[in-house]
């Protein structure tokens, strides 16, 4: 039972990252911020939970994946098809053609509710397709690419082109979607205003729960065997392959991960948010979800939780007080990170940080060993004896 | 409307102009009036000496290049309040947020104008996705939203005044026209894929068979930004309608009717009509591509009368000579004029009052003439029929009367 413990929280560095993180987002932010603040801070943590999907599948397992959206989008639309039909009651639909279907539908003049709509006046079975749908379309993904062993590069393009896809699929199929308007006017979860502070309050902590839970998912799995062989495939593919394991299996697990930790975040948006549009869905999107876990350092669960924070404060900040030239600043913030902290915030904080606050503190961390919440160095400065048979990646 | 895209080299200098009137706007608030708890008794941020609004349209992402004429064109309103004295004494300033072409900073926006900067009242949004996104927070916050783009209907708001047209305003007397001076009885239907092109068209194909005794040949959607339109034209010319009806959008538009242009699909054998090309649009297109097929819209850059010249005058004195007004900009300028309205017949700037107030209120310096708000909070308007013209201007060939607003049309839906 010990182990299980020590697996979640990693070393001793590890638990006190992960307590000053919970501290600042379950104590610090609830006291110190506003409503409406609160509530911002809420939205970027939807997008923190898949930048921490994408440290689990592009950090340690080196699969980047630029359609991560896909997967948000899929858990947020389960979600917002599930509110707007609770909004869209006979009652309140009453002056359109065919009352209590969702209005959009009624502007396509669609005449009764479509087929795979009616399993989500279920909450349980919305619950379920949040983490289901998402999870079953990038294991059939994963399926295809990884027993083909596509990757790299060609998986990225991939999971961009389906992104693609998805976007034109539900702009296309208005009546079925509510086209590039989205899933909108949503009102109450169950008979509760999702609209009221209040509520945006309650949402705001259940958010924080199930992300301080997935990061400590995200630990166990990387404190596990299952770790380590990710990391052993994307340092080496070709070694662990020939040392028995099934490469794909693993790669097909972790992006599965992912996929559901981004359903979840997509679910929780639209709760705060209020609707679900395509927007979410693209290519752009899924690029800048990629970003968050690269400011944040993408060998850092927390840091991808730091990094989603700092990029859309960022954002909302630059674009209140530099409404035409805000984008010029978040661009410079790309090229910086890109150029000087190419392991993001967390490298920062293990190359000066760490030192910086030992010298402050008169502490010296010990070096642990198995350490997700801080950037190691880059696995490729090993120098190991490779025969050049097997050096088939570049 | 939605999502479209023109030349962007003249933007620019546009946007240079903007910080200056910003700075100058500033300058000029400080004259001082009356107060009291009657004007303001909800908590709006209103002083003695100013009142704020907001402002929200995308000033950067792909819907830019056609939000920037209706930024302008409410600056401009603003500025001349406030040159005439202001609203109750005040000077209106501005807090401008930038909406980004994304439906959710639309939202994040629209929020923290009306909770942090408890606005008076927001000018902005241009389609309809990202007024869809926001209207559930003017609800909760009971703001007021100020909303210029024609647009398809189907939606009433106590929080909106719509100063745009809604579809029947737009489709129903250019229906009418081409039936009766072009003698048409065949219609092929064709618009982008999304909810405005198919609501006028479902409006429009009501409209011809049941009251113009006409016949729909074809009717076909384009996802938005396509660019192939050659199948599109060997259908026209195998089913030979009377008028093409069109409401296609975005960077469509310039491939569209190129396209036709190079399969001889020109104005002396062809009637068109279309919904969505203004001035903005052919700016894009070329006059000389589109020469002599129509326009139905409210307002047209050329319209003769007295406050349009004026308008126009001013609107390029302030944006250079270049510039061109095309339906929108000038629905926008209405909003801060009939909010002043508004605000001074209700004597108070709370949005209940403001609302009530705007009902029935009458304009008449509009630059497309006498307007009128109806109790659906839509503007009784006339409608034009506008020739395109190879300079990239419209001539008017035809004005209605002026036509109520009916956003839920009994029989049309």
């Amino acid at each position: 039972m010990k182990s299980f413990f020590d697996k979640l929280a990693g070393s001793k560095q590890g638990a006190i990252g992960f307590l000053i993180l919970a501290a600042l987002i379950l104590v610090v932010f609830p006291l110190t911020l506003d409503a409406f603040r609160l509530n911002m801070v809420g939205k970027y943590l939807t997008y923190a939970f898949v930048a921490v999907g994408l440290v689990l599948c592009w950090g340690y397992g080196g699969i980047l994946s630029l359609g991560q959206g896909i997967f948000f989008g899929l858990g947020g639309y389960c979600m917002a098809m599930f509110l707007k039909l609770e909004a869209s009651d006979p009652e309140s639909t009453r002056i359109q053609s065919t009352p209590g279907i969702p209005d959009f539908m009624d502007w396509n003049q669609l005449t009764e509710l479509p087929l795979f709509w009616e399993p989500f006046h279920s909450f349980g079975f919305t619950l379920l397709a949040v983490v289901a749908v998402p999870v079953l379309l990038a294991f059939i993904v994963g399926l295809a690419m990884f027993k083909r062993r596509v990757g790299d590069v060609y998986f990225s393009i991939v999971t961009q082109a389906i992104a693609a896809i998805l976007t034109i699929l539900i702009i296309g199929q208005q009546g079925l979607t509510g086209g590039v308007n989205g899933i909108t006017d949503l009102r109450t979860l169950m008979g509760w205003d999702i609209r009221s502070h209040e509520a945006k309050t309650v949402l705001y902590f259940v958010g924080a729960f199930l992300l301080l839970a997935c990061i400590l998912i995200g630990r166990f799995i990387l404190a596990s065997k299952l770790g380590r062989l990710l990391m052993a495939m994307r340092d080496k593919e070709e070694r662990v392959r020939f040392s028995g394991y099934d490469v794909a299996s693993f790669k097909i697990f972790v992006f599965c991960v992912a996929a559901a930790f981004s359903g979840i975040g997509g679910a929780l948006f639209t709760l705060q948010v209020g609707f679900m549009s395509p927007s979410f869905v693209g290519i752009v999107p899924s690029i800048e979800m990629v970003i968050f876990a690269a400011v944040g350092g993408r060998m850092s669960l927390l840091g991808a939780v730091y990094g989603a924070l700092l990029v859309n404060y960022g954002k909302t900040v630059f674009s209140e007080s530099f409404p035409e030239l805000w984008l010029y600043f978040m661009g410079g913030l790309f090229i910086a990170v890109v150029m000087y902290f190419p392991n993001g915030l967390a490298g920062l904080y293990q190359s000066h940080g760490r030192k910086w606050l030992a010298r402050l503190g008169r502490w010296r961390p010990k070096a642990r060993r198995a350490e997700p919440v801080a950037a190691r160095p880059a696995p490729s400065s090993t120098p190991e004896p490779t025969s050049p048979a097997l050096e088939t990646t570049p | 409307m939605d999502l479209k895209q023109t030349g962007a080299s003249r933007l620019l200098p546009r946007r240079l102009a903007q910080g200056a009137a910003a700075l100058s706007m500033l300058a000029m608030s400080v004259f001082a009036s009356s107060a009291g708890a009657e004007v303001n008794s909800t908590g709006l941020a209103v002083t003695d000496t100013e009142v704020i609004v907001g402002q929200l349209h995308s000033a950067t992402g792909t819907m830019a290049i056609s939000e920037t004429g209706s930024i302008q064109a409410e600056r401009l309103a603003i500025e001349q309040i406030n040159a005439s004295g202001g609203i109750l004494g005040r000077q209106i300033k501005v807090i401008q947020e930038d909406g980004a072409s994304d439906w959710p900073t639309f939202a994040e926006k629209a929020r923290k104008l009306l909770e942090r900067d408890k606005v008076a009242a927001v000018f902005g949004c241009w389609t309809s996705a990202s007024r869809k996104a926001v209207l559930p927070i003017f609800e909760k916050e009971n703001g007021l939203l100020y909303y210029p783009t024609f647009y398809e209907g189907l939606e009433q708001s106590k929080n909106v005044i719509y100063t745009g047209q809604e579809a029947t305003q737009q489709i129903l007397a250019g229906l009418d026209w081409v039936a009766k001076e072009k003698g048409a009885k065949t219609f092929y239907l064709l618009g982008s894929d999304y909810i405005w092109p198919r609501t006028s068209m479902k409006i429009a194909r009501k409209h011809i068979e049941n009251v113009l005794g006409g016949q729909v040949v074809g009717e076909e959607y384009y996802p938005l930004g396509n660019t192939q339109f050659g199948s599109l034209t060997n259908k026209i010319k195998l089913k030979k309608p009377d008028v093409i009806f069109a409401a296609v959008v975005g960077g469509s538009n310039v491939a569209f009717y190129k396209q036709l242009k190079a399969a001889g699909i020109t104005s002396d054998k062809q009637t068109l009509l279309t919904l969505s090309v203004t001035e903005d649009e052919l700016l894009g297109i070329g006059g000389e591509n589109m020469a002599g097929f129509y326009a139905s819209m409210k307002y047209f850059q050329s319209l003769d009368n007295p406050n349009n010249s004026e308008f126009v005058k001013a609107f390029k004195a302030k944006y250079g000579n270049d510039a061109v007004i095309g339906d929108v900009t000038q629905a926008a300028y209405l909003g801060p004029w009939l909010w002043k309205a508004a605000v001074e017949k209700a004597g108070s700037f709370d949005v209940d009052k403001v609302v009530a107030a705007s009902a029935g209120l009458e304009l008449d310096t509009a630059p497309e003439g006498y307007v009128k708000v109806h109790e659906n909070q839509h503007l009784w308007s006339k409608t034009r029929i506008g020739q395109v013209q190879a300079n990239g201007q419209f001539a008017v060939v035809y004005e209605s009367d002026l036509i109520e607003p009916n956003p839920f049309p009994k029989g049309y839906q």
